[in-house]
C-alpha cells in the first residue's frame, strides 16, 4: 500500500514519462486493489477453494471411507446426487423428505420472521433515542440481552419454556387462567409434538404445527436487538439540526420519522435486513434444538436438513450436493432482495 | 429542542421500554431461578424468582469440573476467549481495508468483486463444515517443538470461524462507511492527504463506532460458535464454553440437570455482557455527528 502513497493527486502538468503518467491516472485504482489485497488473500484461501471442493464433492459419493487423507479417493457418480434430492428418491433414506416442501417452509419461516424483527428494532431504537427518556443505559443494557446470550441456550431454555407440563409459558398461562376460573388442564399444551395444526376453527387450510409458532416467539424474541443496535448507530449519525429544521417547518414527529429518520437510516438498515434475512433462511440452533425439525419434519429447514446428512446420515457427498443447492436457493434469494432494495448502489449525501 | 419530556409522554414512554424489559428478562428470569434451586430437579414445576432454600451449589459444581471430561471452567474459558478474539481482530482488521475500498472507490470489478462477497455471506457456516474438515485435516503443522494437526486445534476453528465472518464484516462496514460523510475526506484531501492518509486519520477514527459493532458481534459468534468447534475439536483441551454447554444438554437428555446447566448458561453468557458493556461507550457515541456543518 505504501508505494500509493505519493502519486495521488500529482497533477500531470509537468514533463512527466507516460509511465509517470500511467501511475498517477492508476493511483486511486491502484489503493483501491492495494485495500483489497488482505480480504482476497485470506478469503481466497478460506473460503473460495473450499467452496470448489465442495462442488467437486457434490458429484462424488463421498462417504466416511474417504475421510483419512491416505484414504481412496470417492468414485465419481454425475449428478446422481442432485437427481436423487430433486426427485425424492432421497426419502427411501431420510424419511418424510420431501425438496419442495422444506423449501417452501424455509421461505415462509423467513419472511414471516424479518420483517418483524426490522419493524420493531426500529420502533425501539427511536423509543431509545428519544431525548431526556430516563434509565436510558438501563435498558439498552436489558435489551441487547437476547444477542448476549448463546443461541443454544436461548434454544434449550426456551424450549424448556413450552414444555407441555413444567414449562414457563404454560404455567404462566394457567395460573393467568386461574384468575379468570379457566381449568390449568386446558392449558397443558403440547408446544413442540402435536402434529395437527393449531386453531383449526380459527384459521382453515393452514398447514403449520404448534412448534412453528413456538420457534417464532422465540425467535422474535432473539431477533430484533441486532437491528436495534444497527439502528441505534445509524440514528446517532444523523444530525440533530436536521429534526430542529423540520419540526420549525411545522413538521409532526411522524412526518419527521418517515421523512428524516427512515430515510437517512435507510443504508444501514438494508444491509442489516438482508443480513437478517439469510441468517433467519439459515437459523440452524434453533431449529435444531427447539424442534429438531419436528413433527414429521414439518419445520425442519434447509441447513438442519444439511446438517443431519452430515452428522446423522453420513452421506457427505450427498449433503455437498445439498449444499450446493442451498446456495444457489440463497443466490436467487439475494438477488431478489438486492434487485428490490439497490443494496449495491452507493449512498451519496 | 430541550432535552426535557413532558412527563406525561415520559411515563408513556417509561411503560413501554418497561413492558419490552419485562419481555426480554423472563427467559432469563427463568434460568436464574432454575440456577439457584438446591434441588437440582430435572423439571421445574412452579414459577418463582427465587426458590425456597435457594443455594450457590450449583455454580460451585460447574467453576470445578462443568462435565465429566477433566476440564475446569477456567480453562474452557480460555479457549473460548482466545477464539473469539482471534476471530473478531481478524475479520474487523481484514474487513475494514475492503470496505473503505468498496465505499469510497470506484474501479474495475467492484461491483463483480462486491457481489462475490455477499455470495458468499449468504452461505451459512454449515454448509462450509465438510469441506473445511477434509481441507484443514491434510494441513499438519510440525515447527520443531510445536507439533498439531490443523483440523484438530483452535487454530483451525478459528480460520474456519474467520472465514464465515469475514463477508459480513465487510458488508457491514462498508454499509456504515457508506454512511460517513465525505466532505471530511475531500477537505483533507485538498490539505493533501494522500489516500492512506485520508483512511488512517479521517474515516477509520469516524468508524469506530461500527468497528466496535462488528467487531462485538464477531466475538460473539466466536465464543458462542458450537457447530464447527464441535465437528473440529476432538481433544477436551481444546473445548470451548459453548461445546461443554451442548455436552451438558446431549450427555443427560432426558433429564438434563437444570440447576448446573442453568449456572454455567449464565456463566457463559456473563464474560460476553462484560465486554458489551465496555464497548457500549464506543458503540453509543456518535462520531460523526459535529464534525461536519
Amino acid at each position: 500500500m505504501a508505494n500509493t502513497a505519493n502519486d495521488w493527486q500529482e497533477a500531470p502538468s509537468e514533463a512527466q514519462t507516460p509511465f509517470q503518467r500511467w501511475l498517477a491516472s492508476t493511483a486511486s485504482a491502484r489503493a483501491a486493489y492495494g485495500y483489497l489485497v488482505p480480504a482476497f488473500f485470506v478469503m481466497g484461501l478460506i473460503t473460495f477453494y473450499p467452496l470448489l471442493f465442495q462442488v467437486w464433492m457434490s458429484f462424488t459419493d463421498y462417504g466416511i471411507a474417504n475421510l483419512r487423507f491416505d484414504a481412496p479417493a470417492p468414485n465419481l457418480i454425475g449428478l446422481k446426487n442432485y437427481i436423487d434430492i430433486f426427485t425424492g428418491v432421497l426419502a427411501q433414506k431420510v424419511q418424510n423428505f420431501s425438496f419442495w416442501r422444506l423449501l417452501a417452509f424455509n421461505l415462509f419461516w423467513t419472511f414471516s420472521n424479518v420483517p418483524i424483527h426490522v419493524a420493531l428494532g426500529i420502533l425501539i431504537a427511536v423509543l431509545l433515542n428519544v431525548k431526556g427518556l430516563w434509565f436510558k443505559k438501563v435498558y439498552r443494557a436489558i435489551y441487547i440481552l437476547p444477542i448476549v446470550l448463546p443461541t443454544l441456550v436461548i434454544a434449550t431454555v426456551w424450549r424448556n419454556m413450552f414444555d407441555q407440563d413444567s414449562g414457563a409459558i404454560n404455567l404462566a398461562m394457567a395460573s393467568i387462567g386461574q384468575v379468570f376460573g379457566v381449568a390449568p388442564e386446558v392449558f397443558r399444551i403440547r408446544w413442540m409434538e402435536s402434529i395437527e395444526p393449531p386453531l383449526a376453527w380459527l384459521l382453515p387450510g393452514q398447514a403449520l404445527p404448534l412448534s412453528y409458532y413456538a420457534m417464532l416467539i422465540t425467535n422474535i424474541w432473539l431477533g430484533w436487538p441486532f437491528m436495534t443496535i444497527v439502528a441505534t448507530g445509524a440514528l446517532q449519525s444523523i444530525p440533530g439540526d436536521l429534526y430542529e429544521a423540520a419540526a420549525i417547518d411545522g413538521a409532526s414527529p411522524t412526518q419527521q420519522f418517515f421523512n428524516i429518520t427512515l430515510p437517512l437510516i435507510r443504508p444501514a438498515m438494508v444491509p442489516a435486513a438482508m443480513y437478517g434475512i439469510i441468517m433467519t433462511f439459515n437459523l440452524f440452533n434453533l431449529i435444531y434444538m427447539m424442534s429438531g425439525g419436528g413433527p414429521l419434519r414439518k419445520t425442519q429447514i434447509m441447513v438442519t436438513t444439511a446438517y443431519d446428512l452430515v452428522n446423522g446420515q453420513r452421506l457427505y457427498g450427498m449433503a455437498a450436493a445439498f449444499c450446493v443447492i442451498i446456495f444457489f436457493v440463497l443466490l436467487g434469494l439475494t438477488l431478489l432482495t438486492n434487485r428490490f432494495t439497490k443494496a449495491t448502489e452507493r449512498y451519496d449525501v | 429542542m430541550s432535552d426535557r419530556l413532558p412527563l406525561g409522554k415520559q411515563l408513556l414512554y417509561q411503560a413501554l421500554a418497561l413492558f419490552i424489559a419485562f419481555a426480554v428478562l423472563f427467559p432469563i428470569a427463568w434460568v436464574v431461578s432454575l440456577s439457584l434451586d438446591p434441588r437440582d430437579i430435572s423439571r421445574p414445576t412452579e414459577l418463582n424468582l427465587i426458590p425456597p432454600g435457594a443455594s450457590l451449589t450449583a455454580y460451585t459444581q460447574v467453576i470445578k469440573q462443568p462435565t465429566n471430561n477433566p476440564v475446569s471452567f477456567a480453562e474452557l474459558a480460555f479457549n473460548s476467549f482466545r477464539l473469539a478474539f482471534g476471530v473478531a481482530f481478524a475479520s474487523i482488521f481484514v474487513g475494514v481495508l475492503a470496505a473503505y475500498s468498496f465505499s469510497r472507490f470506484e474501479f474495475k470489478g467492484r461491483r463483480a468483486l462486491m457481489v462475490s462477497v455477499i455470495t458468499v455471506l449468504m452461505l451459512p457456516s454449515v454448509a462450509t463444515v465438510a469441506p473445511l474438515f477434509v481441507l484443514l485435516n491434510r494441513i499438519n503443522i510440525d515447527i520443531g517443538a510445536i507439533e498439531f494437526n490443523m483440523r484438530n486445534s483452535l487454530w483451525g476453528v478459528g480460520l474456519a470461524l474467520t472465514s464465515t465472518q469475514l463477508p459480513f464484516a465487510i458488508w457491514n462496514l462498508k454499509g456504515y462507511l457508506d454512511t460517513i460523510p465525505k466532505d471530511l475526506e475531500e477537505a483533507a484531501r485538498i490539505d493533501g492527504a494522500d489516500p492512506n492518509q485520508l483512511f488512517v486519520y479521517v474515516t477509520l477514527p469516524l468508524a469506530i463506532p461500527a468497528l466496535a459493532v462488528t467487531g462485538f458481534l464477531a466475538f460473539l459468534t466466536g465464543f458462542t460458535e458450537f457447530i464447527m468447534s464441535w465437528q473440529f475439536l476432538s481433544n477436551p483441551k481444546d473445548f470451548t464454553l459453548a461445546m461443554s454447554l451442548w455436552n451438558m444438554t446431549g450427555q443427560f437428555s432426558g433429564d438434563t440437570p437444570w440447576s448446573k446447566f442453568s449456572a454455567m448458561a449464565l456463566m457463559v453468557a456473563l464474560p460476553v455482557a462484560v465486554v458489551y458493556l465496555v464497548l457500549q461507550r464506543y458503540i453509543v457515541s456518535g462520531l460523526t455527528i459535529g464534525s461536519v456543518k
